[in-house]
C-alpha cells in the first residue's frame, strides 16, 4: 500500500534560517502518527510547511501527498484536496461570523473540486450537529472568528471547523495545549471521530498527556529539524519519563 | 453573509477587465460643447422650465465664473477644461413613455447588462410578487422610465424626475432647492446649480411610511457628458423614507466630470435613510480614466427628532470628492454617517462627512471604514462641529483604515470644533493590516488569496455594511471583493 504523506529530506527556512534540516516521515491511510520534540525543534514549521504556508522556504526534499507533488500546490488547494491544519493559534477575524466562515470555507473547497456547493439549510443542519457533539454553542458559531475567545473555545473551534470540513489528514498543531481536563476530553473526542481507514491524523505536541485519550500508532521525536527516533506509543511515556534529551 | 462564494464567481467572470466596460449606443441629443449662458438656456428650454428656475440657473453662473475649484483634498488631478466637456445630453425620444414598454428596449438591456440585481429586474419586467423597489431610471440625464407611481401616489408620495416635479410641483420645488446646499456652497454645487440636467425629487407627506425602497440607478453614458444630478428629498412630519443610490458607468478614456447635488430635508419626527452604493468607473490599472466624482451631499435634520443617516459604500471613481452631511437644527435630530470607501490602483478618495450641531440634545455618530490598496490614496475628511447654544450634544466617531499592500496611502484628518462645554464627543481611530496570519488562516481552510481578502475586508466593514438595505448588501459585499481585485498575490 502507497503511503498517504511520503516526506522525504525535507529542508525549510524561515526568513534564511533553517529550522528542518532534512526530515522524513511517511504516513499510511488509518494512521495516527505523534511528533513530539522539545520547544524550538521545527514542530510548528513542519505543521504550517505542510498546510503551505508562503512564506516558509522549501530548501529541499519532497513531499508527496496522495502521490502528488504537495508542495506545488496552494494552501487553498491542498485544503480542497482534504489537507487540514489546526492552529497552534487560530487567527481572528474581526467581523465574520463563525458560520459565515465555515460555509464559505467548505463551499471553496467543493468548489475546487467540482462539487456542488452546499445551501445553507444543509449546512446549518451539519454545523448543529457537529457542533453538539464538540459542545459547541449556536451562539458560539455566531461570534466572530476567534475574536474574544478563550484559549479553550479557540481549540474547541479548530475541531469544530475540522469535523465540518472532514479532512483527509489532519495535522494538529499542539491542539491540547492550554487546554483544561474538559476541553482536552472534548479535543480528543473530536480527534477520534475523525479516525478511520482512509485518513490519518498527525498530531504535535509537546505533552504526552493527549496521547491518553488519543493512542497513536507511531510516535515520533523531532529534535533540531529532523526526526531522531521513532517508535510505538510506549516512546511517548518514556519521553515523559526521561525527558527529550535522554531520548534523543 | 455569503458573497464570498459569489465573489469567486464573479472575479472569474471579470478576468481583468471592468465589468460595465462597454457603451450602449443610444442616440445622444446633445448641447452643443462648453459652457456659456447659452448652454444653461438650451438646457432650461429642453425641460421646458419656469422663468424662475431659468433666473436660478443664471443667477449661479455668474457666482461660478467667479469661483475657484477647491484645492484643500489630498486629491490630484489634471485641470479640467470645462468648455470641452457636454453639459447636456439625453436619449433620444419622440414623447415620454407612458409605460415600460415605450422604453428604449437598448436601455433595458443595459440594465440587464449591468447585472442590476435580480429584483429589481423583476420589478422592471413587471414580475408579479417581485419586491417592491421603485426604479427611477437616470440613464444619461433624463429619467426615461418611473415604476409603481401609482401605489406610490396613492400613499401621497411624490417621486418624479426633478424636471417633471419642476412642471407639477413647481412651489414645492421652489421652496427646497437650494435651501440645504446654498448656491454658492461650492465650486462643483455651485457649478451642478446652473447646469444640472436631471435628478429625482421626492417629497414624503406627513405621518406617511414609504411603502417602498426608492431606488434610483444613476449611470453615464455619453462621450464627454458631465452628470450634473439634483436630488431633493423632503420627509415632511412624521414621516419616513428610505432612498437608495447605486451607479455604475462604462469604460472610456477620457475622464468624466460627476458633479451631483443631494438635499435633504427632514421635518419633525422625519426619518430619511439614504444609502449608495457608488461603482463608477474607477480608471484602468494605471490610473487612465476614470470618473472624477465631485459630490455634495447635505442633510438638514429641520425639525425636532427628526433623523437623517446616510450609508454609503464607494468603490468606485478615480477621484472620489464627498462628505454627506448632517445639519441637526431640531432638537434631539439624529445624524449618521456610515462609509466603506475602497481604493485600489490609482483610485484617490477624499471622503468624509460634517455634522453641524444647532440643536439642543443633538446626536451624531460616524462610521468609517477606509480600505487601501495598489497605489491609491484614502482619505477619511470629517468635520463635527458643536454651537455654542447647542446643550447636551453628543457625538460619537469611529474612522479605521485597513491598508493591502505597502504602496498605498491612508489618512485620517478629523476636524472637532466644539463651542459648549456640555458636549461629549469621543473619536476612535485605527490603521491596521490584513496580515499574514489572517490570510494564511482563510487559506488553510480553503479559500484562495482574493476570496481571503474579501472575507477579512468584508468583516472589516461589517458594521457599515449592516446598515445598507438587504436588496444592497449583497450586491455591496461583492462589490467590495471586486473592487480589490488583483491587490493582492
Amino acid at each position: 500500500m502507497t503511503h498517504l504523506l511520503n516526506i522525504e529530506n525535507l529542508h525549510v527556512a524561515i526568513q534564511g534560517e533553517e529550522i528542518l534540516k532534512g526530515l522524513n516521515l511517511k504516513i499510511k491511510a488509518g494512521e495516527v502518527h505523534a511528533i513530539m520534540g522539545p520547544n524550538g525543534a521545527g514542530k510548528s514549521t513542519l505543521a504550517s510547511t505542510l498546510a503551505g504556508r508562503e512564506s516558509f522556504e522549501v530548501l529541499e526534499g519532497t513531499v508527496r501527498y496522495q502521490d502528488e507533488d504537495l508542495l506545488a500546490l496552494d494552501a487553498h488547494e491542498r485544503a480542497a484536496k482534504g489537507i487540514f491544519l489546526g492552529f497552534q493559534y487560530p487567527t481572528e477575524i474581526p467581523g465574520v461570523s463563525n458560520l459565515n466562515f465555515l460555509r464559505t470555507a467548505l463551499n471553496a473547497q467543493r468548489r475546487q473540486r467540482g462539487e456542488a456547493e452546499m445551501d445553507g439549510g444543509t449546512f446549518m443542519k451539519l454545523a448543529r450537529e457537529k457542533a453538539q457533539n464538540l459542545g459547541i454553542s449556536i451562539e458560539m458559531l455566531k461570534r466572530f472568528v476567534n475574536v474574544g475567545f478563550s484559549g479553550g473555545e479557540k481549540k474547541r473551534n479548530e475541531m469544530m471547523q475540522m469535523a465540518v470540513l472532514n479532512p483527509t489528514l489532519a495535522i494538529l498543531d499542539e491542539t491540547d495545549s492550554g487546554l483544561d481536563i474538559d476541553a482536552l476530553k472534548v479535543v480528543s473526542d473530536g480527534i477520534n471521530a475523525l479516525r478511520s481507514a482512509d485518513k490519518a491524523i498527525l498530531l504535535i505536541t509537546h505533552y504526552q498527556r493527549l496521547l491518553d485519550y488519543v493512542t497513536p500508532d507511531h510516535v515520533h521525536v523531532l529534535a533540531d529539524g529532523k526526526i531522531v527516533r521513532s517508535g510505538g506509543p510506549e516512546l511517548a511515556h518514556e519521553l515523559e519519563e526521561k525527558g527529550y534529551q535522554a531520548v534523543a | 453573509m455569503v458573497a464570498t462564494a459569489e465573489t469567486k464567481t464573479q472575479i472569474d467572470e471579470l478576468t481583468g477587465t471592468y465589468k460595465h466596460g462597454w457603451s450602449s449606443d443610444i442616440e445622444s441629443d446633445f448641447a452643443p460643447k462648453g459652457l456659456n449662458e447659452e448652454v444653461i438656456r438650451f438646457i432650461s428650454a429642453k425641460k421646458d422650465e419656469p422663468q424662475w428656475m431659468l433666473d436660478w440657473r443664471l443667477k449661479a453662473y455668474a457666482m461660478w465664473q467667479k469661483m475657484e475649484e477647491p484645492d484643500w483634498a489630498m486629491i490630484s488631478h489634471p485641470p479640467i477644461d470645462y468648455q470641452d466637456i457636454y453639459f447636456y445630453a439625453a436619449p433620444k425620444q419622440k414623447d415620454g413613455p407612458k409605460s415600460l414598454d415605450e422604453v428604449d428596449p437598448e436601455l433595458l438591456r443595459t440594465y440587464e447588462k449591468l447585472g442590476i440585481p435580480l429584483a429589481e429586474q423583476e420589478v422592471l419586467a413587471g414580475v408579479e410578487g417581485a419586491p417592491r423597489i421603485a426604479v427611477d431610471a437616470v440613464f444619461d440625464s433624463v429619467s426615461v422610465a418611473t415604476t409603481f407611481r401609482k401605489e406610490l401616489e396613492k400613499a401621497g408620495v411624490i417621486f418624479l424626475s426633478i424636471s417633471e416635479a419642476l412642471r407639477t410641483y413647481p412651489e414645492l420645488v421652489r421652496k427646497y432647492l437650494g435651501s440645504v446646499v446654498p448656491q454658492r456652497d461650492n465650486y462643483f454645487a455651485t457649478l451642478n446649480c446652473a447646469v444640472f440636467s436631471d435628478g429625482t425629487f421626492v417629497y414624503i407627506p406627513k405621518g406617511v411610511r414609504c411603502p417602498m425602497e426608492l431606488s434610483t440607478y444613476f449611470r453615464i453614458n455619453a462621450e464627454n457628458t458631465g452628470q450634473f444630478e439634483r436630488t431633493l428629498i423632503i420627509a415632511d412630519e412624521g414621516s419616513y423614507v428610505s432612498y437608495l443610490e447605486g451607479c455604475t458607468a462604462p469604460m472610456r478614456d477620457e475622464n468624466q466630470l460627476h458633479a451631483a447635488v443631494v438635499e435633504l430635508v427632514a421635518l419633525d419626527d422625519a426619518e430619511i435613510k439614504y444609502s449608495t452604493v457608488q461603482n463608477w468607473y474607477p480608471g484602468d490599472k494605471n490610473g487612465k480614466g476614470g470618473i472624477y466624482n465631485f459630490v455634495t451631499k447635505r442633510g438638514a435634520c429641520r425639525g425636532k427628532r427628526s433623523k437623517i443617516s446616510w450609508t454609503q459604500v464607494e468603490t468606485g471613481s478615480a477621484i472620489t470628492w464627498k462628505y454627506p452631511s448632517c445639519i441637526l437644527e431640531g432638537d434631539h435630530s439624529v445624524g449618521e454617517f456610515y462609509s466603506v470607501a475602497v481604493t485600489n490602483n490609482h483610485q484617490q478618495a477624499d471622503t468624509g462627512t460634517k455634522m453641524i450641531h444647532i440643536g439642543n440634545h443633538t446626536r451624531s455618530k460616524i462610521i468609517s471604514k477606509g480600505i487601501s490598496a495598489g497605489q491609491s490614496n484614502n482619505t477619511y475628511r470629517g468635520l463635527v462641529r458643536v454651537m455654542g447654544g447647542a446643550e447636551d450634544v453628543r457625538n460619537f466617531t469611529q474612522c479605521d483604515s485597513l491598508l493591502l499592500g505597502d504602496r498605498c496611502g491612508a489618512h485620517t484628518v478629523p476636524y472637532i470644533e466644539v463651542k459648549n462645554p456640555t458636549a461629549q464627543i469621543e473619536h476612535e481611530a485605527t490603521t491596521s493590516k490584513i496580515s499574514d496570519d489572517q490570510m494564511f488562516y482563510c487559506m488553510a481552510r480553503g479559500l484562495d488569496a482574493e476570496e481571503a481578502v474579501a472575507m477579512v475586508v468584508n468583516g472589516f466593514a461589517k458594521d457599515v455594511m449592516k446598515e445598507l438595505p438587504m436588496e444592497f448588501a449583497v450586491e455591496a459585499q461583492k462589490l467590495l471583493g471586486i473592487s480589490l481585485e488583483g491587490s493582492v498575490g
